[in-house]
């Protein structure tokens, strides 16, 4: 199936991903309206130093450590894809201790966790790291090979 | 092939996932010693406080016994085992025959001799959610608690009832709250933080003796409560595997497919021992990660599979009035500490490995510190001035970090 | 001392969009933008906007935009407001000043007075959706005589030739100029086109081998990166003898930019300034030139053919004529409109003709002494569009050299700053920070886009005038008319007036 992946060659660093994300999950649908003022919480991040860029999000792990992780069975996998169910999630922030790629947050207004959901419980579409990628550095696609 | 679990929390749950995971069809009995549908324990102080509900607290969906195929057996106890028959025999003298035996039979608390105990009519143990239920019952806006035991269970307690009672106190002979998972300076923190939110703390101190609504403590001290709450410690349930004449030291004893001394039989979760990785010690790891992770590799394993769970260290996080703390893996070598006005880092690493960690307050991307204690990455292989500061990605090398970002499957790194 | 110049442009920010999430600040590398902690706001400094657009085209939220400033000097007809800046310029330096990209000033534009005839009536139109289109060119020397052997028979021969599926290269610009990712942009555009694509004067990066089949490597003055694996590496070779942007002037790529790969590939110590002399030194007249034409093939085995290029200047339909005897195969011809990555400002704007002139002139040159046929032209400096390259080849090109527009499809905003070695889209820049900007699947695909789009119209304008094919369109000055021009350039030029 096709997932998110990234290529820090052609991570300009510019942080848009991270806005358009906090956006695409706001449920607003102008951007200003969404994000002016705000701390913006995105469910990726970009990680930068002098040389080197790249943005990390949910790698939605075929065998999901958070998933098992979790006290509550509020995080489960479907259809390859790990989402949270916010009404059970009580935000013991176990998950965010077993991810090695530190791809879940606290969602400290709501006291539960948030995660890329690849845009699926939104109004996005695609996912919205992709589609405002300025230089093609986070894509969508397919490239597990079929068992 | 039958497959018989006795119980239905994270690691009997996991135990029959792992199963199906492999053996779609094979007949599974589920036992519970309780009535409840499977839910998710460490969620009671939080039902108490009113932020989850007995239906948000269901660790699997209603569906699940049904959709998996397995024949749920609730309140019904598992009075032993008998290996060479490979039968269990249930309460009123029924036995059931099984090909491949699950002991999940978790842990229960420990109350160690406390003269006059049996005196106190308003006790309570804090481990179900049937304790939950009684101890609700009896709460009050001026009850007064006594909670013995400043550990995760004692203090989750005091959070769950504190808006819903007139005082907690709670006592401890350690002097220091929360030993198991803190050091000094993080306990010290963690307690100024419980003062302000109005919990008692007596430390260094214990019951002498019990009447009816006082405590008398060893260094004189005398309190008054209403309710009493015994969160002094757990011990795994390992009767019926003794018995059964299994290997049981603290724990069962399991290898890293989760087998125990009789090949038929498996264990996981509180009632077992287990290495943990960061210490290399065998040790009780009462987690309920770590509980669904044995329970599930045992599982795939007694239907026929091949997995092997070699990664299990101590992880825990918890929130307490708000506060955050993430720890992991064992407290030993050198240690970095930065300690700020509301948040507290330490991390602390021998032999070029990351041993473990505790955070306060900010706790965001922690599992990055987590995998590389689980993984034993060797710190002369990554920027750890850099991970000091954060837990970053960014800090390994370009190899790995491709690897962490694009590959999927998590893989362990060559050790060389 | 007093700073006389106001900024050209200013930065206009709508406080109501801007949501502060500081990409307009990470993506200048003039740094004009940045975030005011103090006042929790994004502040610009419009001194440092050079006007490139990277802050508008990236902000999520159309917060910015660029305004040429009103700001105005006391100017008249004669004292412009910019030349009265470049006094202030030099004034203060003491400099010659240099500058980017082709000629800005209102020179006339003679391919923006020439119309394209249709068909209507008497000699039906094509459809080149239902009907064959032949937008396929050869360029080469063209056998004048057939040769045959003792017993009558053909004998097939033709010279090298290079072969175009549309009239359209991408010309010269160095590797060091512009960056790796353009010109691996450019490489891989070129190959999927099926045309040619051109490395300039600073050598083939060894990346690049791979499409050598769509290269042309060039020699310049100062024979950068020039040995023999490299003259066999492309599908041409092309001897710069002069640039439209600055006809009879050197080049100079500063040391500090000789780093790294572009060192290895130019074949030059790191650090050391990078000079093209003005002339070639082995070079001062057509014999000379023939000299280098010929060491040139004979080191390539005869199997590539030879371009000349040469700037478009006064006596260009007599220096072409000598080309054409040097025995080169293709005659390459640049316009005072061509671009630069830096040049001197008065050479830019004051040297030089127009292309549409000199191509007109060249070929009409080139017929009346017969030997048309003895070389291909190329012609570049400032085409637009498909228009500029149908009247091109109606004028008697063969095929046109494209640059500018390239950069353009690239990201290119002409912001006219590629001597500062900022460019904030990654083209003219050797900071890798920057140079990443430009991701060649991007780039590449977007060149493709350009000229495929561009092909579809020349077909369009072809089947219009009943055409079809770009042979029977060359050289073929009927289709065209001048519109507002005297009897002198439409002399020049060839055509008629509109109406005639």
């Amino acid at each position: 199936m096709k997932r998110v992946y990234v290529n820090e060659k052609w991570c300009i660093s510019c942080h848009l991903c991270e806005y358009n994300c906090a956006f695409a999950n706001s449920g607003e649908t102008s951007m200003v309206k969404a994000l002016k003022g705000v701390t913006i919480r995105p469910r990726i991040r970009v990680e930068e130093n002098d040389r080197v860029s790249f943005a990390v999000a949910c790698r939605h792990c075929p065998d999901p450590i958070c998933v098992k992780s979790c006290i509550t069975g509020a995080l489960s996998a479907k259809d390859g894809i790990i989402s949270v169910d916010s009404w059970k999630c009580v935000g013991c922030y176990t998950c965010i201790c077993a991810c090695p790629y530190g791809a879940i947050q606290p969602d400290e207004t709501r006291g539960v966790v948030q995660k890329c959901e690849l845009c699926t419980r939104n109004s996005c579409g695609e996912p919205a790291c992709v589609k405002g990628c300025p230089n093609g550095a986070i894509v969508f696609e397919e490239r597990e090979k079929k068992q | 092939m039958r497959y018989v679990i006795i119980g239905n929390s994270a690691a009997g749950i996991g135990c029959a996932e792992g199963i199906r995971k492999t053996d779609k069809d094979g007949e599974i009995i589920l036992f519970s010693k309780e009535k409840q549908h499977t839910y998710s324990r460490p969620l009671i102080s939080y039902w108490l406080e009113g932020k989850t509900s007995l239906e948000k607290m269901k660790y699997r969906p209603d569906h699940f016994y049904k959709k998996n195929k397995i024949v749920f057996r609730p309140s019904t106890e598992v009075v032993s085992i008998d290996p060479v028959g490979k039968t269990v025999r249930i309460q009123k003298g029924e036995s059931v025959s099984y090909d491949k035996l699950m002991i999940a039979s978790g842990s229960k608390p420990f109350l160690p001799p406390m003269p006059g105990i049996e005196k106190v009519k308003k006790r309570f143990s804090f481990m179900s959610l049937d304790d939950a239920v009684q101890l609700e019952k009896q709460l009050t806006p001026e009850s007064r608690v006594l909670i013995v035991g400043a550990g995760l269970i004692g203090l989750k307690c005091a959070e769950g009832i504190r808006s819903r009672v007139g005082k907690i106190t709670v006592v401890d002979l350690a002097d220091r709250v929360l030993p198991s998972i803190l050091d000094e300076k993080a306990s010290a923190m963690i307690r100024k933080h419980l003062k302000a939110n109005g919990i008692d703390l007596i430390l260094s101190d214990s019951v002498a003796s019990f009447t009816a609504k006082t405590a008398a403590l060893k260094s004189g001290k005398e309190i008054r409560f209403d309710l009493l709450v015994t969160a002094v410690g757990v011990r795994p349930n390992t009767e019926q595997a003794a018995q059964a004449g299994l290997a049981v030291k603290k724990g069962i004893v399991t290898d890293l497919h989760m087998r125990t001394s009789d090949p038929s039989i498996y264990a996981a979760g509180d009632c077992t021992e287990s290495q943990d990785v960061s210490s290399g010690t065998q040790r009780i790891l009462a987690l309920l990660p770590n509980a669904y992770m044995q329970g599930e590799c045992a599982g795939i394993n007694m239907a026929g599979g091949n997995s092997v769970f070699d990664k299990a260290i101590p992880m825990n996080s918890m929130g307490l009035f708000g506060l955050h703390m993430v720890t992991a893996g064992t407290y030993e070598g050198e240690c970095y500490r930065k300690k700020t006005e509301d948040s507290y880092k330490c991390l602390y690493y021998k032999e070029n490995v990351l041993k473990g960690f505790i955070l306060i307050g900010d706790i965001g991307a922690a599992g990055i510190y987590t995998s590389m204690i689980r993984e034993q990455t060797p710190l002369d292989s990554v920027d750890f001035d850099l991970l000091k500061k954060n837990p970053r990605l960014i800090a390994f090398s370009k190899d790995e970090r491709e690897q962490k970002i694009n590959t999927r499957f998590y893989r362990e790194p060559v050790k060389g | 001392m007093i700073n006389y110049l106001y900024p050209d442009y200013e930065i206009v920010r709508d406080p109501s969009k801007c949501i502060a999430c500081r990409v307009c600040e990470r993506q200048c590398a003039n740094e004009a933008h940045s975030f005011d902690e103090e006042a929790g706001c994004m502040v610009a400094d419009s001194s440092r906007c050079v006007n490139c657009h990277r802050c508008v085209s990236l902000c999520p939220t159309r917060a910015l935009k660029i305004v040429k400033s009103d700001h105005t000097f006391k100017q008249n007809a004669n004292w412009t407001g910019d030349r009265i800046t470049e006094i202030y310029k030099q004034a203060s330096t003491g400099g010659v000043l240099l500058s980017s990209m082709g000629n800005p000033n209102a020179f006339p534009i003679y391919f923006d007075k020439i119309l394209i005839n249709a068909s209507q009536v008497t000699n039906p139109s094509i459809d080149p959706l239902r009907e064959p289109m032949e937008t396929k060119t050869f360029l080469g020397k063209k056998t004048g005589e057939i040769r045959r052997d003792e017993k009558g028979r053909i004998l097939p021969y033709t010279e090298p030739q290079i072969e175009l599926s549309v009239p359209i290269m991408f010309s010269a610009m160095s590797y060091g100029s512009i960056s790796y990712n353009a010109h691996e942009s450019l490489a891989r555009a070129a190959q999927e086109l099926g045309i040619l694509y051109n490395t300039g004067e600073g050598g083939l990066h060894e990346d690049f081998r791979q499409y050598g089949a769509n290269t042309i490597v060039q020699v310049a003055s100062g024979r950068f990166g020039v040995y023999k694996d490299y003259l066999e590496a492309g599908a041409a070779i092309e001897i710069k003898m002069g640039q439209g942007a600055k006809p009879g002037i050197g080049g100079h790529l500063p040391g500090t930019k000789i780093v790294g790969d572009i060192s290895k590939t130019r074949m030059i110590p790191e650090g050391s300034d990078a000079i093209s002399p003005a002339p070639h030194h082995d070079i001062y007249s057509i014999e000379d030139l023939r000299q280098l034409v010929f060491s040139l093939k004979e080191a390539s085995e005869y199997k590539k053919p030879v371009i000349v290029k040469i700037a478009a200047v006064h006596n260009v339909a007599a220096i072409a004529s000598g080309v054409a005897r040097s025995g080169a195969d293709i005659i390459a011809i640049d316009g005072f409109r061509g671009g630069t990555g830096a040049a001197p400002t008065r050479i830019r704007d004051n040297v030089g003709i127009p292309i549409e002139l000199a191509l007109a002139s060249v070929d009409s040159r080139l017929r009346e002494e017969g030997i048309r046929d003895n070389v291909s032209i190329v012609v570049g400096g400032s085409i637009r569009s498909s228009a500029d390259v149908v009247k091109a080849i109606a004028l008697g090109a063969d095929a046109v050299y494209i640059a500018t527009a390239a950069l353009l499809s690239l990201g290119c905003h002409l912001c006219r700053s590629c001597q500062s070695g900022k460019c904030n889209w990654g083209i003219a820049t050797q900071r890798p920070e920057l140079v990443k900007r430009l991701n060649p699947d991007i780039g590449s695909q977007r060149l493709v886009n350009l000229v495929t789009a561009w092909k579809h119209e020349i077909m369009e304008m072809m089947g219009g005038m009943g055409i079809n094919s770009i042979e029977a369109l060359k050289g073929n000055r009927l289709m065209l008319r001048g519109i507002g021009l005297n009897e002198k350039e439409l002399e020049i030029l060839g055509i008629k007036h509109a109406g005639e």
